[in-house]
């Protein structure tokens, strides 16, 4: 059996998006091994209608695990039941979302079966049976290709790289429920979220990324970068260097480079922001890069597809103001 | 109380990277080697806990090869009390580093033990809660605070959209991200005593390898960009070439 296994994720009972690419990663892996794709969501109960969405996304069975111990995600839960899950079905390889959630999810999952773990990866190859797969390292200096010798095989992939494709087929969703969950709190208790407020996307999840520098010159000058996103659209969102992090004007959870979030959007706009190499080690595999400064010879011009020379404070109102253009012309 | 603080000596950030000529390891020579930065967060978050709490110890453990032990000095030299290296080497496999730590970390009987999020070097970020997982113990990641009371530690854990908080029952592993507060730098005194502090070396208990790195190669080069003009006048064209060349738009 060669089977591969969607670990995927949802938040208020609605799919993220990076579930729908691991679906997809999985029917890729799953057809250069030979073998059916699953997948597998976990939530509270009333979450079908999220489960019945993998399906057209190449999901043959998925797994829908409904129970209140399941409603927030607990990692020693969620642990235990990914790891029954992938017991019982005997899978091959198993796929998650290099989220917050998968980046805390694998690791254990991989510990509890004794097997190893490639996180972030890019791609992935099967050669002569042998699963490789392509991760960023050294902060995206330098791709490896790894080699797995255990199985099953764990990978978690990195949000918007692999990109999701519908299929024709509508898969089947068959209850999963798990033996092993305990109402015990195995020394760990969930006490609250904090929401970071607005209805902005995540910037580890966007499509598009408006980042600010230091610029910027000053947090009042953040009014005209949420302009811009929101001229983006619902798929944007903002992000912000570590200059201006640590200057507090605006939140880590914002932080874009070696010690903030790893982003890939299709679309990076870095507005004063020099591209020192640990803001570079968070964006440089975005696919498309846009840069305006006023210094012709900033660093960040040398990744970037498209710059504009000038002042981003002139430039920034402008660029909104095009694209609310564009987008009324479509 | 007793943390144990696992730290990881990877390239300086700044550092560029040269790949060597084995095609699987970097080449090492003239790069600056240091403790991973989310470490410098960790025993920076152990120091003020132990210093706050005015008892305990903060041990430092890591897996490595013989110059490790500069790593380790320089955690010393930050304030750590002593330091365990466990030569060996830590390749592409986290399950087997974990493994090798957890084995030591059992014998180290801490009640709080830190990890960085990731290391800077495989950028793997699960070492920790695979540790913690195998020695049955709570475990939160991605913390950017957290405080002990009794023997609880509530830790505030970044998420997608926002703060999650949770409780963990001590013992626990933590790993920890950028929060508020900067590593601090030795001083001169740290370092001069940082020298008599014990560090301790022993063979690393071998973990089987099951992820090995094939290969290593350069990122793909990025198409030369190009500079669209100046001022806000260049605009215009730029969401031209964003909607009709680069279809990003
Ligand atoms: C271990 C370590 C980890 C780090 N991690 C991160 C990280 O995660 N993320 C990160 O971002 N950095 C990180 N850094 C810091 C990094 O080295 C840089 O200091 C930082 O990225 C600089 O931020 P910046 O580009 O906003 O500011 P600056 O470097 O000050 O650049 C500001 C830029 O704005 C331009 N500018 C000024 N005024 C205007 C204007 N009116 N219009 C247009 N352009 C203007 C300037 O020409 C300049 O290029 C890290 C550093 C270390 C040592
Ligand atoms: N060889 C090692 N020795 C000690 N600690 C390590 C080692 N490898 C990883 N770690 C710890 O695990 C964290 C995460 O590493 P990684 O999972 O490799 O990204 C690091 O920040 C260290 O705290």
């Amino acid at each position: 059996m060669a089977d591969v296994l969607a670990v995927v994720e949802q938040r208020d009972g609605k799919l993220r998006g990076v579930s729908r690419e691991g679906v997809t990663a999985a029917v890729g892996l799953g057809e250069k091994l030979g073998g059916s794709v699953h997948a597998l969501l976990l939530g509270p109960p009333g979450i079908s209608q999220a489960a019945s969405e993998l399906g057209r996304f190449g999901a043959e069975k998925s797994l829908l695990g409904e129970a209140d111990l399941l409603s927030d995600y607990h990692p020693h839960r969620y642990a235990v039941a990914v790891t029954e899950a992938v017991k019982s079905g005997g899978y091959e390889a198993v796929v998650f979302g290099a989220t917050a959630q998968g980046k805390d999810l694998a690791p254990r999952v991989a510990a509890m079966l004794d097997v190893p773990l490639a996180s972030d990866v890019t791609g992935y190859d099967v050669v002569d049976g042998t699963v490789t797969a392509v991760r960023p390292v050294f902060s995206g200096k330098a791709f490896a290709t790894v080699a797995f010798s255990a199985s099953p095989v764990l990978l978690s992939i990195r949000p918007n790289v692999f990109q999701a494709r519908e299929r024709e087929a509508p898969g089947t969703v068959e209850a999963f429920a798990p033996q092993g969950l305990d109402s015990g709190s195995q020394g760990v208790r969930i006490k609250e979220f904090q929401a970071s407020g607005g209805e902005s996307k995540d910037v580890a999840e966007a499509s598009i990324v408006v980042t600010g520098g230091r610029g910027m010159k000053g947090p009042e000058n953040w009014e005209v970068l949420e302009d811009l996103r929101e001229a983006l659209g619902s798929d944007a969102a903002l992000g912000a260097s570590r200059a201006v992090v640590d200057a507090g004007w605006r939140p880590h959870g914002e932080q874009v480079g070696q010690t903030g979030k790893t982003v890939a959007p299709k679309l990076y706009i870095a507005l004063g922001i020099s591209g020192a190499i640990q803001h570079l080690a968070g964006m440089r595999t975005a696919q498309t890069i846009v840069a305006v400064n006023k210094d012709a010879s900033a660093p960040i011009f040398q990744v970037a597809d498209y710059g504009i020379v000038g002042d981003v404070l002139e430039i920034v109102p402008r660029l909104a103001q095009e694209v609310r253009k564009l987008k009324a012309g479509d | 109380m007793n943390i144990v603080v696992c730290i990881k000596r990877t390239p300086d950030t700044e550092t560029r990277i040269r790949l060597g000529e084995d095609g699987v390891s970097i080449d090492p020579s003239g790069v600056k080697f240091t403790m991973s930065p989310y470490d410098e967060f960790a025993l920076e978050a152990a120091l003020q806990l132990k210093e706050s709490r005015g008892d305990g110890e903060v041990a430092l453990l890591s897996l490595g090869g013989e110059k490790t032990q500069e790593t380790l000095r320089q955690g010393l030299a930050m304030g750590a009390d002593r330091a365990v290296l466990l030569q060996g080497d830590p390749g592409a496999d986290g399950l087997a580093t974990a493994k090798v730590l957890a084995a030591e970390l059992k014998e180290m009987d801490a009640s709080l033990i830190l990890f960085g999020m990731k290391g800077a070097d495989m950028d793997q970020q699960q070492v920790g809660p695979m540790a913690a997982t195998i020695l049955g113990l709570p475990c939160a990641t991605a913390v950017s605070e957290f405080q002990v009371e009794g023997e609880i530690a509530t830790c505030h854990r970044e998420v997608e959209g926002g703060l999650e908080v949770l409780e963990l029952d001590l013992p626990a592993v933590i790993t920890m991200t950028k929060g508020k507060v900067e590593p601090r730098y030795a001083s001169l005194k740290g370092i001069m005593a940082a020298k008599r502090k014990p560090l301790e070396t022993k063979a690393a208990q071998g973990a089987e390898t099951r992820l090995m790195v094939k290969e290593l190669a350069y990122p793909p080069e990025r198409p030369a960009g190009r500079i669209v003009g100046e001022g806000p006048d260049a605009v215009t064209e730029l969401v031209r070439l964003l909607r009709e060349e680069a279809k990003a738009l």
